[in-house]
């Protein structure tokens, strides 16, 4: 997750006060990792260093946080380019899955149990994100379900493997 | 606590093709299992079985601590009409009957009037977002739909099990999700034993424990097995 982009376009809706910004930031994409105010004001502090935004008059009646931050249009066009790009389709050919699995049947291992344990692991995983959908609203239900399908492909993968593991220790150990 | 349905070391073959051997799983009062495993690893066949739809050849059945797979057929029978629901994996449907006559037969089985169990089926319609199809036939119906009917004659009549075999195998994920949540949701307020057969872990996620079946014998698999 891009926080310095997050933030510009969060700032792309409205000019807004940092405060507002990690209230929004927390309840959308924070799911019980807020973004700490350390980091939210050294991110809007860089953002303003490169012209990507511009922090507005200070109000009168001043707490900490009456500054309110302004996206530039050198900051609205970047944030532009980024949403239209396709972040890489990569495949992970190299998870820790895939080397536990080669490594247990070249070393003579239990690679079955390993995957049974790993299958385990992810169901429950993919029950609590389940849990998260049913009782959450729908941007709880998208985020939740982006999960899922990835945690649903790595299964798919894991039952696969497991149907497969003497051929595999064949090759493996060959 | 004794488990609402359990397999104590089933035995089962079709002919010569073994299909359980030495089964043994146990279902807790309004637990919702989910039943995984490969195709042809005897899942349809564990399901008959708790169900006392198939007769093992060895082994028990016990249903609430109570064995059933030595009581005459008719017995069976009759605890399969009045404690059982049933959502099966092919062909289900009574071709003649209209869509909310199938989902209110198991109530006319039971013994309800026609006029109170036709009521009681059109209620499942809206809920399963099946609204205005109550008059059609089985053969007028999409797959999807058509199995979603079958969902809803599994729970009219409130049983205590129910046993569905891949009951959103036939739904895209949206519909799918849909009727597990309702499916789910039903479930937990009713108290409702639910022995669920599916491939996808996406539909397994929704029940409180999986269980998988290879090659004839079930497999429980728990993350803290203290495996290495
Ligand atoms: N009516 C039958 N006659 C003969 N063999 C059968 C019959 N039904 C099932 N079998 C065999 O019994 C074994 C278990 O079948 P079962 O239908 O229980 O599998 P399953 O796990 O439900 O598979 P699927 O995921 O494909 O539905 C298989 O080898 C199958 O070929
Ligand atoms: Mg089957």
């Amino acid at each position: 997750m891009s926080v310095p982009l997050t933030l510009l376009g969060l700032l792309e809706r409205e000019p807004s006060h940092g405060y507002d910004l990690k209230r929004d930031y927390d309840a959308l994409f924070g799911r019980g990792r807020p973004l700490p105010f350390g980091q939210l004001y050294s991110t809007l502090g860089r953002l303003a260093r490169d012209g990507k935004v511009v922090v507005g008059e200070t109000e009168a009646g001043a707490g900490p946080d009456r500054k309110r931050y302004v996206i530039t249009d050198q900051g609205a066009t970047e944030f532009e380019a980024w949403l239209r790009e396709p972040v890489e389709a990569e495949p992970h050919l190299q998870t820790v899955l895939f080397a536990k699995v080669t490594l247990a049947l070249m070393l003579g291992r239990d690679a079955e149990a390993y995957l049974d344990a790993q299958r385990a692991a992810h169901l429950q995983r993919m029950r609590e994100l389940t849990e998260v959908k049913r009782g959450g609203g729908l941007v709880d239900a998208l985020l939740a379900d982006h999960g899922l399908f990835h945690l649903e492909a790595d299964l798919r993968w894991i039952d696969l493997t497991t149907a497969r593991l003497d051929a595999l220790r064949t090759e493996v150990r060959s | 606590m004794t488990a609402a349905v359990e397999a104590l070391d089933v035995r089962f073959s079709f002919g010569s093709t073994p299909a359980l051997r030495d089964a043994t799983v146990a279902v807790e009062a309004g637990e919702i299992l989910a039943v995984m495993g490969p195709s042809g690893s005897g899942k349809s066949t564990l399901l008959h079985c708790l169900a006392g739809i198939l007769v093992p050849d060895g082994g028990e059945i016990r249903v609430a601590g109570r064995r059933t797979d030595d009581l005459p057929e008719a017995e069976r029978s009759a605890l399969r009409r009045d404690r059982f629901g049933f959502v099966f994996q092919f062909g289900q449907l009574v071709p003649e009957l209209t869509a909310e006559e199938n989902v209110a037969l198991p109530l006319l089985l039971a013994g309800v009037r026609r006029r109170e169990a036709l009521v009681r089926a059109r209620g499942w319609f809206e809920r399963l977002d099946l609204g205005g199809l109550e008059q059609r036939r089985s053969g007028e119906l999409s797959g999807g739909q058509a199995q979603r009917v079958a969902l809803a004659r599994g729970m009219v009549a409130e049983p205590e099990v129910l046993f569905a075999d891949e009951p959103t195998g036939a739904l895209d994920s949206l519909t799918g999700e849909h009727v597990m949540d309702m499916l789910v949701g039903t479930a937990r307020e009713r108290g409702t034993t639910v022995v669920l057969v599916t491939h996808e872990a996406r539909v397994a996620a929704y029940a409180d424990r999986e269980v998988v079946v290879r090659d004839g014998r079930v497999v429980s698999l728990t993350p803290a097995a203290g495996r290495p």
